[in-house]
């Protein structure tokens, strides 16, 4: 009974691993086909570009599997964007998990800062990935590009516009913050994730 | 609404805090994981390590420590301290890592932002500018720690960083720093309106209103400070109850 983080070419696959590590758990750090699939949950991480990650999926076929798979999944950051349907970053067609689209933040001013980094509140919370986590939460973003709030989303959040902060469809979770770096709050998500 | 940021920093010379703190919960005060785990519970918004270890074992100390913060800390930190090459940053990076700093190595060969940002993304490149204001009323760029002086503007360097991929400014004011007389509001007003990322302000942050200036007329997307910490001249939870009154956006 394991826990899988899935290794490919986008980073910030430590933290998660260390995270996990602080809830006593020790994940498996692997792209290897066979144990993703056996796994009892599969974390799906990621920070860094949409199309070469894609692409780099591609070409282990590790793309169909993520699809195929029917334990508890969660992506995180660049993983939940790869899991919708078409992100705006170089016109890249993703995995089609959820159906929302993936767009750049245009600001209307200089000031407005892009991408955007720090901590923001959480809202609107749905589903047992947010038990126990109380509306208006803090948590800790990176990045340029949101999904759209559509049918799956269970989390809100507003920069420039309200978009997901969180997403939602059947045995797949994603979440756009990085709860490895979220304090007490992203503990609590991981936690839920791995009672799920 | 995304939040301003309050960053403590720690000086690090042989994988130990520099100057001493002053907390009765710390058991060893030179004990760097110790005191960022305290900071992290006090509700640090993102931690800052800035090494000045001088010796040929620093990268294996620094890489060590940095991964025993990783196990031990739930929110980001940057590293900074003469970090040159790509392997430099991978190592730190792989270790936990969430940013890297880079100055004097990046104004000598600015090639590596670009290089850095390509590689690891320009959310994990922060760029360092050391600041002095001079008698011509102009902030210049200085290196090797504030130490040596070049003729180049800092908003002109800022621009150009950002330009090749930095994703991050942290600018230190040498006017300011250390006279805890508040920060530096006109240049880093200047940063924050005229470059599309985020402008940490740092040097001279001594009382509650110092922080609240930096975010209203400094523009400041985040604050650093040291010593006030350390010593407990002003303690966290009171500092962020302080700017969330004044209606600052700030995480409790």
């Amino acid at each position: 009974m394991e826990t899988v983080i899935i290794q490919y070419n986008a980073g910030n696959i430590q933290s998660v691993l260390y995270a996990l590590e602080r809830l006593g758990v020790n994940a498996l750090v692997t792209d290897d086909s066979e144990k993703i699939k056996s796994a009892t949950r599969v974390i799906f991480p990621g920070v860094g570009e949409a199309s070469t990650a894609m692409q780099y999926l591609k070409e282990r076929q590790l793309d169909q599997l993520i699809v195929s798979l029917k334990q508890p999944v969660l992506g995180i950051c660049l993983g939940m964007q790869l899991m919708c349907a078409y992100s705006e970053e170089n016109n890249t067609d993703c995995l089609g998990i959820f159906n929302e689209q993936v767009k750049q933040f245009k600001p209307d001013t200089i000031s407005v800062k892009v991408p955007q980094m720090g901590w923001n509140t959480i809202t609107r919370l749905q589903s047992s990935l947010f038990k126990g986590v109380d509306e208006n939460s803090y948590a800790y973003f990176v990045h340029g590009y949101y999904a759209s709030i559509g049918t799956h989303t269970i989390a809100q959040t507003n920069y420039i516009l309200d978009y997901s902060s969180a997403l939602h469809k059947d045995n797949f979770y994603g979440v756009q913050f990085h709860p490895e770096k979220s304090a007490k709050v992203g503990e609590q998500i991981i936690q839920n994730f791995l009672s799920i | 609404m995304l939040t301003k940021r309050i960053i403590p920093c720690l000086d690090i010379k042989d994988g130990r805090t520099v100057k001493g703190v002053n907390f009765e919960q710390i058991k060893d005060a030179g004990d760097p994981v110790e005191l960022a785990a305290l900071y992290a519970k006090q509700g640090a918004d993102e931690l800052v390590f800035l090494d000045i270890t001088a010796t040929v074992e620093r990268r294996k100390t620094l890489s060590d420590l940095v991964n025993k913060i990783a196990h031990k800390i739930n929110i980001p930190f940057t590293v900074g301290g003469g970090i040159k090459t790509e392997e430099d940053v991978s190592i730190l990076l792989q270790n936990g890592a969430d940013k890297i700093s880079i100055n004097t190595a990046a104004f000598n060969n600015p090639s590596i932002i670009k290089s850095f940002a390509k590689n690891f993304g320009s959310q994990c490149v922060v760029l360092a500018i050391d600041a002095k204001c001079e008698e011509d009323e102009n902030w210049y760029v200085y290196l090797n720690g504030g130490r040596v002086k070049t003729n180049k503007l800092v908003k002109d360097w800022a621009k150009e960083a950002v330009d090749l991929g930095a994703g991050e400014i942290l600018l230190t004011s040498m006017n300011h720093d250390g006279t805890k007389q508040g920060f530096a509001l006109d240049i880093t007003a200047q940063l924050s309106e005229t470059l599309p990322v985020p402008i940490i302000a740092s040097g001279g942050g001594g009382n509650e209103q110092h922080f609240l200036d930096v975010f209203t007329k400094g523009k400041a997307d985040a604050a650093l400070a040291a010593s006030i910490f350390h010593y407990k001249e002003l303690a966290i939870p009171d500092l962020k109850r302080y700017l969330h009154q004044q209606q600052i956006p700030i995480r409790l």
